[in-house]
């Protein structure tokens, strides 16, 4: 908007000075100035001032944005479009701490996100500032809110500094990768890509052909700076295969240590690398079967030799461990697992882990194993470590997860079910976490269970607050109407915790109430 | 009735919010969990059992139709003891409702407990109307004489206020406006109060504003002189109120802070409720509520006032058309109005105010500057608008000829409404509802579509 310049020449009567004068002569005073009085000159003000509003004409238009990218998904479903506006409301850091019996809004936007992207809707425009927000403040939700949010969110972010994670977080959302398969364009990026487009481009290579991007990485080997031969080296471990192995082989005498180290930990997940067998000597030259006992004996490394460290060995243990178990612990990680069965008299991988084993070394020896279960995701042997869930099992929680995941879902979901049925969940949260959702119904069962037998014997919920939170998001919806004999209110039982009873209908009665609400959300997409 | 009653959309609910903690506190309520016992009426009335932490839940019952009550607006009843209004089960209630028939089902019968209110809302309502249409009625005051002389002695008292504050400005002309720059606050403040105890609390608020000039940054001399103008022209007229047309006056009665002595005859219309606002000052918070005449094509600003952080009491839902009365201010070119009776459910409108470009909603603010010169900004529907950043970093509307533009306000395009708008566009032209004045037009809602396609009003403020 600009104001027009014309001098007054009505008004009053007498006076034609410029608006500008009469700003001057009111700053400085009429004192200074004979020629007008206070009055004259607010009454000249005062024409001048509707005068300048009532004229008030257009300014000159900007440049227009650039119109944002059309979205060919269709639109959410109106219910649908009003649920994400209440997911959106729910914002972290106002109200109180505790939780009452009302569900808790905002743990529920990822798998709205993860079920609206599931169907292929496009967002409502009006909630995308709000959506953004939501995913600057929660980096966990910003794969799936940008998948949603799509091409508009991008245009948004280009305007406003504060959403600019939304243009580091989408690849190419600056730039676009050429085809995979193009040669030519991808040499040229690769060549002359800035270190994030390198990366990004890498990665989408390997997804379509794995040899041509170790191709692109070998030509260029020599001249990377150490820290990007590390994540360059990391992004082989999509696809991974034999083929890689001399490639693998030749980064083991990298300058780098840490190059060395990865090379060998990818070259130990091959069991026919070369590598890998080197290992599975030493390893096996330090585990034996007593014949006559037919107990196990460990004879851990005396030395780690330039040839160890060569394979990726670390020979300075950390602070508080014996080197020569340390040593051991690292051949035995990367020492292939059916080399195994032959070693040990030809047994199956349950018989080998239900061998006893000499002079205390069996935490050491399955710790390790574990490990190389883990990285060679190897079934057979995962299971046998894991052993049967109602055994108080030789490894850690954390380790039973980690053997847990490659396991199938349902296998898995029976596992932990009977776990929480011979444990209780006081102990479940991690093995709960590696579960697919929604819960398999044994599964969601024992959890139910287990939290009703809680209430029982009169503890506060809060002690089982993150297997409450857990349930609330991944319990199966229609588990709902067995829940709700759980919401009314109970006698406390005898030597309870006071008040605990009140405390935990209210836990029951949020959690039926989010149930509710995942179904709701759940029907509203699938309109 | 069999009127079917339309529900409400999660936004006009959620903007019936006094605040946001209930807003959020209600939405958390707006799922199945706690509730038992609901169902709504064909008249518009929703009810519902709350469990809450103790043992008896909470009777909740909305009325959204005023079908039954005759009333300004919506109302609620909760038996819980907050004293937000509407409560979070009111809103956690109208959520539910608003998700549809299989959240909370239609065509039900009110239980006693709600009946009861209803009945009563339906009384009141019926004495008033019979209040109303009685011939002078109760609204006649007890001694005519009496209210003739308190009037007159408030009328004095404003005017010794009035000299004084021109004396005030004249000294402050004759030393320069240089001086108001050290001089702070306090010596507006203390006018402020003397306005106060003069019982003209429209120069009051406006004196207070001078004193916040001096330090609102480059130009402020510019701003300080026009807001000194204006209040001068407004103390004079005031003085010479006895001169001057009989809508003047009434403008500048109204201005200094009278309440309007009489309104007009209420004029029943489908009222579009284009945009509902808050703005707080200290201690008082004032609700401006747009309203669109579908049928008459006039614009109506109702206000509503929350003393001590305490919401104002009238909320309605943005988008929707209501049946209803509505009776202007005096006062050329007013646009103050209030609420009168309700008749029916507020049902959605295709209906939307016609949309002007930049050039003529400039020329509309300029017209209405004619029967008030003290207005601040004009409702103004701009159409084929498109939002764009301007240079300097602020934001503008302009014309999708891409010629003129009109500058958006410092405070609005700083507020997360711009950037629903700037969405709702992607660089593409919409048409915008807002108040467009001498600081820039402020955008209080828009559409999401054309006017055919079951378009959705957004409320951007």
């Amino acid at each position: 908007m600009t104001t027009t310049t014309t001098t007054s020449t009505a008004g009053t009567g007498t006076a034609t000075t410029t608006w500008d004068d009469l700003v001057t002569a009111a700053l400085l005073g009429t004192e200074r100035r004979s020629s007008t009085t206070p009055r004259a000159l607010l009454d000249e003000a005062a024409v001048q001032t509707v005068r300048r509003r009532a004229g008030l004409r257009p300014a000159p238009a900007a440049a227009p944005p650039e119109p944002a990218a059309a979205d060919p998904r269709p639109p959410l479903p109106a219910a649908a479009r009003h649920r994400l506006a209440m997911l959106l409301t729910d914002r972290p850091g106002s109200g109180t701490t505790r939780r009452g019996s009302t569900p808790d809004l905002l743990e529920l936007l990822p798998q709205w996100l993860a079920a609206a992207n599931g169907h292929g809707y496009a967002p409502p425009p009006e909630l995308l500032p709000a959506l953004l927000d939501a995913a600057r403040g929660r980096t966990d939700l910003r794969p799936q809110a940008l998948t949603f949010a799509g091409p508009r969110a991008l245009w948004l972010a280009r305007l406003n500094p504060d959403w600019k994670f939304a243009l580091r977080a989408t690849p190419g959302a600056g730039t676009t990768l050429p085809d995979p398969g193009d040669t030519e364009q991808v040499r040229a990026l690769w060549e002359e890509g800035l270190f994030a487009e390198r990366v990004a481009l890498l990665a989408a290579v390997r997804g379509h052909d794995p040899a041509a991007a170790r191709a692109l990485l070998a030509g260029t080997w020599g001249t990377e700076r150490a820290e990007d031969r590390l994540m360059f080296l990391d992004s082989l471990r999509t696809g991974l295969g034999d083929d890689d192995e001399p490639f693998l082989e030749q980064a083991l005498t990298d300058r780098s240590r840490n190059v060395r180290a990865t090379a060998a930990e990818l070259l130990s997940a091959l069991p026919r690398s070369a590598l890998a067998g080197r290992m599975a000597d030493r390893a096996l030259s330090c585990v034996a079967l007593d014949r006559t006992t037919h107990t196990i004996t460990v004879e851990a490394p005396h030395e780690c030799d330039a040839a160890m460290e060569r394979d990726g060995v670390v020979a300075k243990p950390p602070a508080g461990r014996g080197e020569r178990s340390w040593w051991l612990g690292q051949l035995l990680e990367a020492a292939p697992l059916d080399r195994w069965g032959a070693r040990l008299g030809g047994r199956t991988p349950e018989e080998i882990a239900a061998l006893p084993v000499s002079d205390d070394w069996q935490g050491e020896l399955h710790a390790a194993w574990c490990r190389a279960a883990v990285r060679q995701r190897d079934i057979g042997w995962s299971r046998a470590l894991l052993g049967p869930p109602t055994a108080p099992g030789a490894v850690s929680l954390a380790e039973r997860a980690k053997l847990l995941a490659p396991l199938p879902a349902e296998e898995r979901a029976e596992w932990v079910a009977e776990f929480i049925a011979a444990h209780g969940l006081s102990e479940a949260f991690q093995l709960l976490g590696v579960c697919g959702t929604p819960w398999a119904r044994p599964l969601g069962r024992a959890v139910v269970d287990a939290l009703d037998i809680a209430r029982d014997a009169g503890s506060y919920p809060w002690s089982f607050s993150g297997v409450m939170g857990l349930a609330e998001r991944c319990l199966d919806p229609e588990e709902a109407v067995r829940l709700e004999g759980l919401t009314a209110a109970v006698e406390e039982p005898e030597g309870a915790a006071p008040g605990a009873g009140g405390y935990w209908t209210e836990a029951f009665q949020r959690l039926v109430g989010t149930l509710r609400l995942r179904r709701a959300m759940r029907d509203e997409l699938a309109r | 009735m069999t009127q079917q009653g339309v529900r409400w959309t999660t936004d006009q609910v959620l903007a019936m919010a006094p605040d946001a903690a209930s807003r959020k506190a209600g939405s958390k309520l707006g799922a199945a969990g706690p509730w038992s016992a609901t169902g709504s009426s064909d008249e518009g009335a929703v009810w519902g059992l709350c469990k809450g932490s103790g043992s008896r839940p909470y009777q909740t019952i909305v009325d959204t139709g005023a079908g039954a009550g005759g009333g300004a607006g919506p109302a609620y009843k909760c038996s819980c003891p907050s004293r937000k209004f509407p409560c979070k089960h009111a809103l956690g209630l109208l959520l539910l409702w608003a998700g549809g028939d299989a959240q909370l089902p239609a065509g039900g019968t009110p239980p006693d407990w709600a009946e009861q209110w209803l009945e009563g809302r339906r009384k009141r309502a019926e004495s008033k109307e019979a209040a109303a249409a009685a011939p002078g009625s109760a609204a006649a005051p007890a001694d005519p004489e009496a209210v003739r002389r308190r009037a007159e002695r408030r009328a004095q008292r404003i005017s010794a206020g009035v000299t004084e504050l021109e004396q005030r400005l004249a000294d402050l002309l004759r030393g320069g406006l240089a001086q108001a720059e050290q001089a702070g606050y306090g010596m507006w403040d203390e006018a402020a109060a003397r306005m106060v105890d003069a019982q003209a609390p429209g120069l009051a608020a406006r004196v207070r504003e001078l004193g916040a000039i001096p330090g609102s940054g480059p130009g402020w001399p510019v701003r300080l002189l026009e807001e000194c103008a204006l209040l001068h022209l407004l103390d004079q007229g005031w003085l010479h109120r006895d001169e001057l047309p009989d809508d003047l006056a009434a403008t500048v009665r109204a201005r200094v802070g009278l309440s309007p002595q009489a309104t007009a005859a209420p004029a029943r219309d489908q009222w579009l409720v284009l945009s509902q606002h808050d703005a707080a000052d200290g201690h008082l918070t004032t609700r401006r509520i747009w309203l669109y005449g579908t049928e008459s094509e006039r614009t109506a600003l109702l206000l509503s006032y929350g003393a001590a952080g305490r919401a104002p009491s009238l909320a309605l839902p943005v988008g929707l058309a209501l049946d209803a009365a509505v009776s202007g201010h005096p006062g050329a070119g007013s646009l103050r109005a209030e609420l009168g009776g309700q008749f029916g459910v507020p049902s959605p409108s295709p209906m939307r105010p016609q949309g002007v470009d930049v050039t003529a909603a400039l020329a509309a603010y300029g017209r209405a500057l004619t029967d008030d010169p003290w207005l601040v900004s004009w409702p103004v529907t701009l159409a084929d608008v498109i939002p764009a950043q301007d240079p300097d970093g602020g934001w503008q509307l302009a014309d999708s000829d891409g010629k003129s533009a009109l500058p958006v306000t410092a405070h609005a395009a700083a507020s997360p409404g711009l950037w629903r708008l700037a969405a709702l566009s992607g660089g593409a032209p919409v048409t915008v509802f807002g108040e467009c004045g001498h600081t820039g037009f402020r955008p209080l809602s828009t559409w999401t579509g054309a006017p055919d396609d079951a378009a959705e009003v957004i409320s951007l403020c």
